[in-house]
């Protein structure tokens, strides 16, 4: 239950006017009240309390049953809208709007009115689903999990549970410290640090929802090798004096992971709680960018001509991977605002392989990130972190569109 | 008491401390009164304190929370209220 603030106490006497202070009613005369006085302050504390009742009743359950209940009940208004969008979207089209089937105009419209709710309904569940699972995968877990681990197996689990680390790029630096302060090799810090930003729900579903789940799991499937070969190889390297010396010396100190930080476990409310606020901020933030997107997609459908950007883009084209990783550098963006860029670029003729490489390069190596970086490495080891990964990506590039 | 925030200047550090205060203004003179709001935006300070997500909420050393924006009620609770 939610701890309730207890009503203010109605002083009918005269008594003390400092309990009335800050609750933002005038200050009480020292005489004592008249009738229509008294009559008013009750008024006003019965509306008060009725407000308060109103607000409980209109707020989200705080008990488990009450959560759970909401959530089924959400879970199957979603699937039934789900599940009748490719039917409200002809029926606007067609009935509302009255275009004519099979115009260029209509499939547009069509195209649009079908793919935004479906990609923001997605979007909604899964990130509500990965939410959930977030609460399971603190930062002070993981860094457990890593601790123990041999150097391959370590830099395979890094990169898996950096999918699913909470994690936001100013808080790459922190984590870092934290991971090595705990004994993780680095190497394997690095393949976390990768994966996080590079592999997340809303990339993968993005992908799906615009270009098909083969596309996505591509992408999934070769970020996560990325992150976990380049980790591999940063850690074979042996660069660990390149780290600045504060951190190695944190390390000493902290060996046996000793300062943890002690966050009481979450309950099962809460957890239900850190989904539903995931959907929140995250939805809240990247719809605008999944708007935008799929209006690109829906015009450019037929207004462009096929095989536009073929000839510089396209498979044949070595040379377009290394310099679609070089302009992704500097560039930053995070997933939401480049995939619909990737499906503009793919439409127009672009190759997969270029594509796939320029977006994991915008997303897993930027400039801003670098720069925080620099406070904990120092400028060689920076270099070759954007090296690896630099090439890695673009062994990606290359192996895509060899096959594709 | 002493209230740290910790986080490197990121929009969700902010909404950390904008809510700590706001919290404290919430529970009262007593506890307002006696209470010390600390932003860190030091990295070295904030691994001496065993932290490595951000944002984090640290009471009188104690980690309170970290690697998300506390809700109000928390913090509430947090303070005694």
């Amino acid at each position: 239950m939610k701890p309730q603030k207890p009503l203010q106490p109605i002083d009918l006497g005269g008594g003390c006017a400092c309990q009335r202070k800050g609750s933002g009613q005038d200050p009480k005369p020292d005489r004592p009240l008249t009738i229509r006085e008294q009559r008013k302050l009750a008024l006003a504390a019965r509306r008060e309390a009725r407000a308060q009742i109103q607000a409980e009743a209109l707020a989200p359950p705080s008990s488990l049953p009450g959560k759970l209940g909401l959530t089924t009940a959400a879970l199957i208004i979603w699937a039934n809208l789900y599940y009748h969008l490719p039917g409200m979207a002809r029926y606007v089209t067609f009935r509302m709007f009255s275009l004519e089937p099979g115009s260029r105009l209509a499939s547009s419209v069509e195209f649009f009115l079908y793919d935004t709710p479906k990609v923001l309904m997605l979007l909604a569940l899964v990130v509500f689903g990965v939410g959930i699972v977030r609460s399971f995968f603190t930062p002070e877990r993981t860094r457990r999990v890593l601790a123990g681990k041999s150097e391959f197996l370590g830099n395979v689990l890094a990169a898996l549970l950096g999918t699913v680390t909470p994690f936001c790029s100013c808080s790459a630096v922190p984590l870092f410290i934290g991971f090595l302060g705990a004994g993780v090799p680095l190497g394997v810090t690095f393949s976390s640090l990768i994966s996080a930003p590079m592999v997340n729900e809303i990339a993968v579903v993005l992908l799906y929802g615009l270009l098909g789940w083969k596309v996505a799991a591509i992408y999934m499937g070769t970020g996560l090798v990325v992150a976990m070969v380049a980790g591999f190889v940063i850690g074979k390297l042996n660069m660990e004096r390149h780290v600045e010396d504060w951190v190695l010396e944190m390390r000493t100190t902290t060996a046996d992971g000793g300062d943890e930080a002690d966050v009481p476990e979450l309950t099962w409310a809460g957890r239900l709680d850190a989904g539903a606020v995931a959907v929140r901020d995250i939805v809240g933030k990247v719809w605008p960018w999944v708007l935008a997107g799929i209006a690109v997609g829906a015009g450019i459908h037929g207004y462009v001509p096929e095989g536009f950007l073929a000839a510089i883009m396209g498979k044949d084209a070595w040379w377009s991977v290394p310099v679609a990783v070089l302009i992704g550098i500097p560039m930053y963006s995070n997933a939401a605002g480049i995939v619909p860029v990737v499906q503009a670029l793919l439409e127009k003729g672009a190759a997969l392989g270029t594509v796939l490489a320029f977006m994991m390069s915008v997303i897993a190596l930027s400039l801003p990130e670098m720069v925080i970086l620099r406070k904990v490495l120092k400028l060689r080891l920076i270099f070759v972190f954007v090296g690896v990964v630099g090439v890695g990506i673009l062994l990606v590039g290359f192996l895509f569109n060899a096959i594709l | 008491m002493k209230i740290e925030v910790l986080g490197p200047g990121c929009p969700k550090c902010h909404e950390t401390e904008k809510l700590v205060r706001e919290a404290l203004a919430e529970a009262g003179p007593d506890v307002r009164d006696n209470a010390e709001v600390v932003k860190v935006s030091d990295f070295q300070e904030m691994a001496k304190l065993g932290v490595f997500a951000t944002p984090a909420v640290v009471m009188d050393g104690v980690v309170k929370c970290s690697g998300k924006v506390p809700a109000k009620k928390d913090v509430l609770a947090w303070l005694g209220k």
